[in-house]
């Protein structure tokens, strides 16, 4: 009996894992093809993007999001403060709490809090349009007029949320800042918040800034490609499109945090 | 007739398509001749949408191959494809507009997309298109706004865009009032006439299918019955009953008897699946 319960749960996680493969394989898939029509764009008159359609979805990808981000961003950069305040106070160091706020933030809880929020607003809803699309056969329309899918509908939307994950990403920087900033002032007292920017200009260095803009980007491309992946794939009406839009978010927080780990083992082995 | 003539329009040939462990259609035949209308039809889950997209290069077959205008779709590249995509319009069953554009852009698509006409032209061309349809008020409408009937019109509209060789329709009345229905049939057959296009309709409207039809074929279970002029599915329709089971199952269809070899069969698949479902339960 034990033999069998061993057995099934391997086969049960071998066949996750063969799942999981076959997943990350069609959404790789689904990446190189849009590589290849930005390519294409870049080349030929013919295949570039139609006028309008890129900017819509940056509008439609960013505007929604920015509100959380602000609102989300402000709350870290306090806790960030207010958490390093007192084991930083025990070494009489909270003058550091800048470049805690700073390196904490630029390079993690920035760009992989404000992902999430994508992920949620445009991620879903980008899912959620696609699979509408397939449903009502418009995909199908699309590929008999000869314009392919991936060029016409995952391009445009992979590109709006790599360039809007990015900027997204420079606001929240801004605001976990300020976050800082107002609980030294509210909380933490003038050693820390007088001179506050004057030393997190000084302590923090380039690259805090640029890998978490980085991984912004990576982020963004990974949230986009997912949730067409999972719009275009979407089968027997709205039901699946309603798993779609579930998939899509917990797909992208997973890819979020594999990419997040992945970046940082890179830029810890090149020192950055 | 020129040597062009001889080559049919579309030609299917063997298809065979598996969906999982389930066979779709069992090697059909299939031959569609330059300038005729021919419609399928069939009972719903019969095969029928399969059969249509694999005609238009959306599904491969497993075995088999169709042809369009000589050419074999599975030897095909890409731009090959799309190239010959050009040569033919499709109606989805719902019309299928993109519902985040206009009317106008809807039809405009395609022109934007594969000639270098300019704006002006291609507006022109819209509003031709829109009036061939019927619908040149509603170019500035979201597909929203409009009723089902009007929504497969557009679809229409935008199939006709590249001025096409041949035109697939899919259900073309499904889902529409009895009138509507008429109005469309009209559409289909006046194209048909002024255009000189050739069309494959997909159907189980009996009316319709009479209608427009100059030649008919019969799909049942991914089989093809028989493929004939109107003239012989109409003698079918009002004739006797024969005691030939096909011919009889073909009669029924298209009368829409409640009684006959198809209720028949019904019955029996019902009782085996029972026995089927009693035995994996047990
Ligand atoms: N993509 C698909 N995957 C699995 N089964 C399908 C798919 N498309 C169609 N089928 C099945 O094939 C059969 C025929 O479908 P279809 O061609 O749509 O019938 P019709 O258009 O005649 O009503 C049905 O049993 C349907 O469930
Ligand atoms: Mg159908």
């Amino acid at each position: 009996m034990a033999s069998t319960h061993r057995r099934n749960a391997v086969e049960f996680l071998g066949a996750k894992l063969l799942g999981g493969l076959r997943w990350a394989g069609g959404l790789s898939l689904l990446g190189r093809e849009t590589l290849r029509w930005a390519g294409r764009g870049v080349v030929h008159r013919r295949a570039r993007l139609r006028r309008g359609t890129l900017s819509a979805q940056m509008v439609r990808v960013g505007v929604r999001s920015l509100g959380v981000v602000f609102v989300v961003q402000s709350f870290i950069g306090a806790i960030l403060a207010l958490q390093m305040a007192a084991p930083l106070a025990q070494w009489g160091q909270e003058s550091q709490i800048p470049r805690i706020v700073g390196a904490a933030g630029f390079r993690m809880l920035g760009p992989i809090i404000t992902a999430v929020v994508l992920s949620g607003f445009a991620g879903a809803s980008i899912a959620a349009e696609l699979g509408t699309m397939v449903v009502a056969e418009e995909v199908e329309a699309l590929e008999v007029m000869a314009l392919n899918p991936v060029r016409f509908l995952v391009l445009p939307r992979v590109l709006a949320t790599f360039i809007m994950m990015i900027l997204l990403t420079v606001i929240a920087d801004l605001i976990l800042a300020f976050g800082g900033y107002a609980a030294a002032w509210a909380a933490l007292g003038p050693d820390v918040y007088r001179g506050y920017w004057d030393r997190m200009r000084d302590q923090l260095a380039y690259m805090d800034f640029f890998t978490g803009l980085i991984q912004g980007g990576v982020f963004g491309l990974l949230i986009g490609l997912i949730a067409c992946f999972e719009g275009l794939g979407v089968r027997g009406g709205a039901q699946g499109v309603g798993r779609a839009t579930t998939l899509t978010v917990v797909y992208s927080i997973v890819a979020i945090g594999a990419a997040a780990l992945v970046c940082t083992m890179i830029f810890y082995a090149f020192g950055l | 007739m020129s040597a062009a003539n001889d080559i049919p329009a579309v030609r299917v040939w063997q298809l065979v398509k598996r969906f999982g462990d389930h066979t779709v259609l069992h090697g059909v035949d299939l031959e569609v001749r330059p300038g005729e209308t021919m419609v399928i039809m069939g009972g719903s889950g019969c095969g029928k949408t399969t059969l249509l997209k694999h005609m238009i290069g959306l599904l491969s077959p497993d075995a088999g191959s169709v042809e369009l205008f000589g050419s074999r779709l599975d030897e095909l590249d890409e731009d090959g494809l799309d190239a010959l995509r050009r040569r033919f319009g499709v109606l989805f069953q719902g019309g299928a507009l993109l519902t985040s554009l206009t009317v106008a852009e809807n039809v405009a698509l395609a022109l934007e997309e594969h000639t270098d006409l300019d704006a002006e032209t291609i507006d022109i061309i819209v509003r031709i298109k829109l009036e061939q349809v019927g619908l040149r008020e509603a170019a500035g409408r979201m597909p929203s706004e409009l009723s089902g009937g009007m929504r497969k019109r557009v679809g229409l509209a935008r199939a006709l865009a590249l001025d096409p060789e041949i035109l697939f329709y899919d259900e073309p009345s499904a889902g529409l009032d009895p009138v509507t229905t008429a109005e469309i049939d009209e559409l289909i057959a006046g194209l048909t006439r002024k255009l000189g296009v050739t069309s494959v309709v997909v159907t189980h409207v009996m009316e319709s299918a009479f209608r427009i039809a100059d030649r008919m074929a019969m799909l049942d279970a991914g089989r093809m019955l028989k493929i004939a002029p109107r003239a012989d599915f109409e003698a079918i329709r009002d004739g006797e009953p024969t005691g030939d089971e096909q011919a009889d199952l073909i009669r029924q269809f298209l009368r829409g008897d409640a009684e006959g070899p198809m209720s028949a069969r019904r019955t029996l698949d019902g009782y085996e699946q029972d026995i089927m479902r009693a035995a994996e339960g047990g």
